[in-house]
């Protein structure tokens, strides 16, 4: 008990971060891709605990908002639009697949030797800045709310017509011509 | 042990390159499109581990903020992406990608 | 005078104007009309210039008026004879001073009813637009030679009637005789020319100026300037007045450079009679009486003027006589009557040469567009043999004609008369033997024109029925101009009425001798019994021609008497006829040395130039080419070949890199990332 109290923010982890990880193997391998969309939902919303872990409150519900609500029904609508049955019956993967895995353990293996000199600093509670606001403690929502709407004002006006125009770009290619 | 089991910035760099890993083989060998986004999916989704991994690590906010754009980004991308998915299947009715080999030189 | 520039500019806007605008769009009454607009223009501007000048503050002073349009040639920095350095400058500039008073108003007046008598003139003939565009053309090139205020713009003018001379001589370019005459006179002049431009060579490479006020100015003040030894022991003013007397001597068709002049009658008549009489062939004695400076510096060029001058005189009068075309008994009487002027610049009387300049452009001009009337009426005839008996059909040209040869073989009280005792009272007073000569001339002059007018206006008519059924009166067109001109050959004299004892009324010799400068040489003046011997002496002599050209030509005689003459004494017409044989001796020498030499040359370019060297290249060439060709064959064709194969054989590879499968791009792509993230991360870090 006293372990779990001791180490339960990583028990926490380990345990998601393998389903995660299941859910990401479940992604690339299963055949029929609804089930590979339930698999993708399940990574999305392990990695949005793990989000919870780091102290980003805001970007977590984000993350189950937007992946796991928007994006996730879009998947589904699309799978469903087409041809289920075509879909099944193609070849699983291409014909190079060992050496894509054979480039994916070099990539493995450069971040590896990236990674291990290297040692990160680590805060044991979570930075005053993630819920601060001028020096008075509000949440992370309102933290994120006035560095957004102050300090990065543009790049969020930028992105609001990037997704116009993703938007519009959509609903072109969606056109019955 | 002790080390390995007090979960810190390292730990969330090793899953969100695992993640990585995954999803560019999820996109490089599936011949079905969907999987191919989903793939992709994935590979934002790691990145985003590592944006929360290093706000915190460095205390700073900047990286939760870069999340919620790269979000904003991938959600616009699979908007598109899946766009192009419907005007593929109803050109060629299917979602291989082998079958799109317009580009064969 | 603020419009001085202006009058060059308005026969230049006529020739424009028809010759390059207008075309025939409007017609002969459109061309004749800018034609002569432009040139009435022109005079009633150059009468309100003179008559501005006249009057204004500059005339009282004695001095030019000057005009700069604008700088034509900044030539900068130039280094001079002396070793210093001036500023040489060339303007387009005018002048006006009583002699370019004189000389612009003889160019637009009698050039003014020259254009009015061409009008009726070239009426039937082809050409009529381009005819005036040339006359035009010819007048503005003529203004700015004689209102020209540097030696280069009168240089300019010089050239321009030259060019007009030879456009309008072969007017009839479908001809063979007149395209042939164009280019003789042409290239005579030429050989004048290069001699102005080394005159003036000379001068501004001495003085860094062309400028005749300057120039004049300081060689005026300061004569040693020009006095030193130049060149091959000539002073530098005997080396430029020879300069400029040799250019005048081919512009005014002195001996020896005379031969293209009568030959220059193969133009249309009233351009014989505006620019091979009265105009353009003075403007040899101009440039010598504005340059009067240095002749006056040069005795022995103006020694050589007066010889060559007097020379040409009778050299000429005795072809005349035995000239049996119209206009080459005129053409030659031009060429001796300029001889006249030449022997007047030679022994200084330079307003007199001005002034028989002025009289001569009236009675010559007159006698020209009188002959052109006649050849109208004969349908072209030229010859005088074929003439005879025309005052019934002429009446009005008969009396002009009268008029002019009276006054050209010095009637008393005519123009000629005045303007011709002037001379020879100079000549008598400077050089006895010259005189003589001018007086025999005189009396040869006489006669020579009794003849031509007896010839052709008396006696029975000689020419072809055809021809006397269309013998007519030219029209009013062509008949006020001759009255016109009439009246100046019979009237023009008496501006310049010789001084007798204290008399003195000779208002043009006041007028123009404003501009002839007094340094050295200047003109000796007879006394008063002399000039009156003089005068009668010339009168008589006048009157013996008179009398001779009656004895054989005059009444109803013939042409009978005067053969019968001519076979008495066979070799002196048959050297007379063919006008001393220079033209033949030219042809031998002159002529057919060019040829002889160009036919050398060619041989040589055809021996030497063609076989040993442009086939001998030839044969170098194909040698080379051949060998370049095999180089070309086998290595660099080779060189493109190999690209060729390696971009073959290359894309033949590479193409099936491009599969168009999605997965393999994006494989690719994986690997690339990674060697990059490899580099950045691992080298980067170890750095």
């Amino acid at each position: 008990m006293d372990f779990l109290v001791a180490h339960g923010s990583s028990i926490l982890f380990f345990l998601f971060a393998l389903a995660a990880v299941i859910g990401a193997l479940g992604v690339v391998t299963l055949r029929n891709p609804m089930f590979g969309a339930v698999s993708l939902l399940v990574t999305f919303l392990c990695v949005a605990v793990l989000f919870l872990l780091r102290h980003a409150e805001f970007v977590a519900i984000v993350q189950i908002f937007v992946y796991g609500g928007g994006i996730m029904v879009l998947f589904l609508f699309v799978i469903m639009l087409v041809d289920q049955h075509q879909l099944m019956e193609s070849d699983k993967y291409g014909g190079h697949w060992w050496l894509a895995v054979l480039a994916a353990l070099l990539l493995a293996a450069v971040f590896i030797t990236a990674f291990l000199p290297v040692s990160f600093a680590d805060p044991p509670v979570a930075p005053p800045a993630f819920s601060n606001v001028e020096g008075v403690a509000r949440g992370n929502s309102e933290a994120i709310a006035w560095s957004l709407y102050r300090q990065y004002l543009l790049p969020f006006e930028i992105v609001s017509v990037f997704l116009l125009v993703a938007m519009i770009g959509a609903v072109v290619l969606g056109r019955k011509q | 042990m002790s080390t390995l089991l007090d979960v810190g910035t390292l730990h969330y760099l090793v899953l969100s390159a695992l993640l990585f890993l995954i999803g560019t083989i999820g996109i490089v060998v599936r011949r079905n499109m969907i999987t191919v986004l989903m793939s992709i999916e994935l590979v934002l989704n790691s990145v985003n581990i590592n944006l929360i991994a290093f706000s915190f690590s460095h205390g700073d906010l900047t990286g939760q903020i870069f999340a919620i754009f790269t979000i904003a980004v991938a959600a616009g991308e699979a908007a598109v992406g899946l766009g192009i998915l419907i005007a593929l299947f109803r050109l060629r009715q299917t979602t291989e990608l082998d079958q799109a080999r317009e580009l064969s030189g | 005078m603020r419009w001085l520039w202006l009058i060059p500019v308005l026969p230049f806007l006529g020739a424009f104007l028809n010759g390059v605008v207008l075309r025939d769009r409007l017609g002969k009454k459109g061309v004749w009309m800018v034609a002569c607009g432009s040139v009435l223009a022109a005079l009633l501007v150059s009468v309100l210039a003179i008559s501005g000048y006249l009057g204004s503050e500059q005339y009282s002073a004695h001095e030019p008026f000057e005009q700069s349009v604008y700088e034509w040639i900044p030539a900068g920095s130039m280094g001079l004879d002396d070793g210093s350095f001036a500023d040489v400058s060339v303007e387009m500039g005018f002048l006006l001073d009583p002699l370019s008073c004189v000389m612009l108003f003889v160019v637009t007046f009698v050039g003014f009813w020259i254009h009015w008598f061409s009008v009726g003139y070239m009426d039937h003939e082809p050409g009529f637009q381009r005819y005036f565009t040339y006359l035009n053309l010819f007048m503005g090139m003529m203004l700015m030679l004689v209102l020209g205020n540097n030696y280069l713009v009168t240089f300019v003018g010089w050239e321009g009637v030259g060019l007009c001379s030879y456009l309008l001589i072969g007017f009839y370019f479908d001809e063979e005789f007149p395209p042939y005459a164009g280019r003789k006179a042409f290239i005579v002049n030429r050989v004048g020319d290069l001699a102005f431009l080394a005159g003036m060579f000379a001068l501004v490479a001495h003085f860094g100026t062309l400028n005749y006020e300057k120039l004049f100015g300081t060689i005026e003040a300061e004569p040693a300037l020009v006095q030193g030894d130049y060149v091959l022991g000539m002073t530098l003013a005997t080396f430029v007045t020879l300069a400029l007397f040799i250019g005048a001597t081919g512009k005014s068709a002195q001996i020896p450079l005379h031969v293209w002049l009568p030959d220059a009658m193969a133009g249309p008549t009233p351009v014989s009679a505006l620019i091979h009489a009265a105009t353009m062939v003075t403007a040899g004695v101009y440039i010598v009486v504005r340059s009067n400076v240095l002749y006056q510096l040069a005795h022995g060029t103006s020694e050589l003027v007066a010889i060559i001058g007097a020379l040409t005189a009778i050299f000429a009068a005795t072809i005349g006589l035995a000239q049996t075309d119209i206009k080459k008994v005129l053409a030659y009487s031009t060429v001796s009557q300029l001889g006249y002027m030449f022997l007047a610049c030679g022994v200084g009387a330079y307003t007199a040469a001005i002034f028989h300049l002025m009289t001569h452009a009236f009675f010559k001009g007159l006698m020209f567009l009188g002959s052109g009337s006649v050849i109208h009426a004969m349908s072209g005839e030229q010859d005088m043999r074929k003439m005879g008996g025309l005052k019934e059909h002429l009446p009005w040209t008969y009396r002009t004609f009268v008029a002019g040869t009276l006054a050209i073989a010095g009637a008393p009280l005519l123009a000629g008369f005045f303007s011709k005792d002037q001379i020879l009272a100079a000549t008598w007073a400077d050089h006895k033997l010259l005189w003589v000569v001018g007086l025999v001339t005189a009396g040869l002059t006489a006669c020579y024109m009794f003849r031509l007018l007896f010839m052709t206006f008396h006696g029975p008519f000689r020419g072809s029925e055809e021809q006397h059924h269309h013998l007519h009166e030219s029209p009013p067109s062509m008949t006020i101009p001759l009255i016109v001109l009439a009246v100046g050959a019979v009237f023009s004299g008496y501006v310049g009425i010789p001084k007798l004892g204290s008399i003195d009324i000779n208002v043009f010799d006041h007028f123009v001798g404003q501009v002839v400068a007094h340094v050295g040489h200047g003109e000796h003046h007879a006394s008063l019994g002399i000039e009156l011997f003089l005068m009668a002496l010339s009168v008589v002599v006048a009157f013996a021609g008179w009398w001779l050209a009656r004895k054989y030509y005059g009444g109803d005689r013939g042409l009978a008497e005067g053969e019968r003459w001519a076979a008495k004494f066979p070799t002196v017409h048959r050297w007379l006829f063919n006008k001393y044989y220079v033209d033949e001796a030219y042809d031998a020498t002159a002529v057919r040395g060019t040829w002889a030499c160009a036919r050398g040359l060619f041989r040589f370019d055809s021996k030497f130039i063609d076989g040993v060297l442009v086939n001998g290249s030839r044969h170098l060439t194909v040698g080379i080419s051949l060998l370049s060709g095999f180089f070309d064959k086998y290595f660099v064709d080779g060189l493109v070949n190999l690209v060729g194969v390696v971009s073959q054989s290359g894309s033949r590879f590479f193409r099936r890199l491009q599969t168009g499968l999605v997965s393999q791009y994006a494989l690719v792509l994986l690997i690339g990332m990674a060697m990059l993230v490899w580099f950045y991360v691992v080298v980067g870090l170890r750095r």
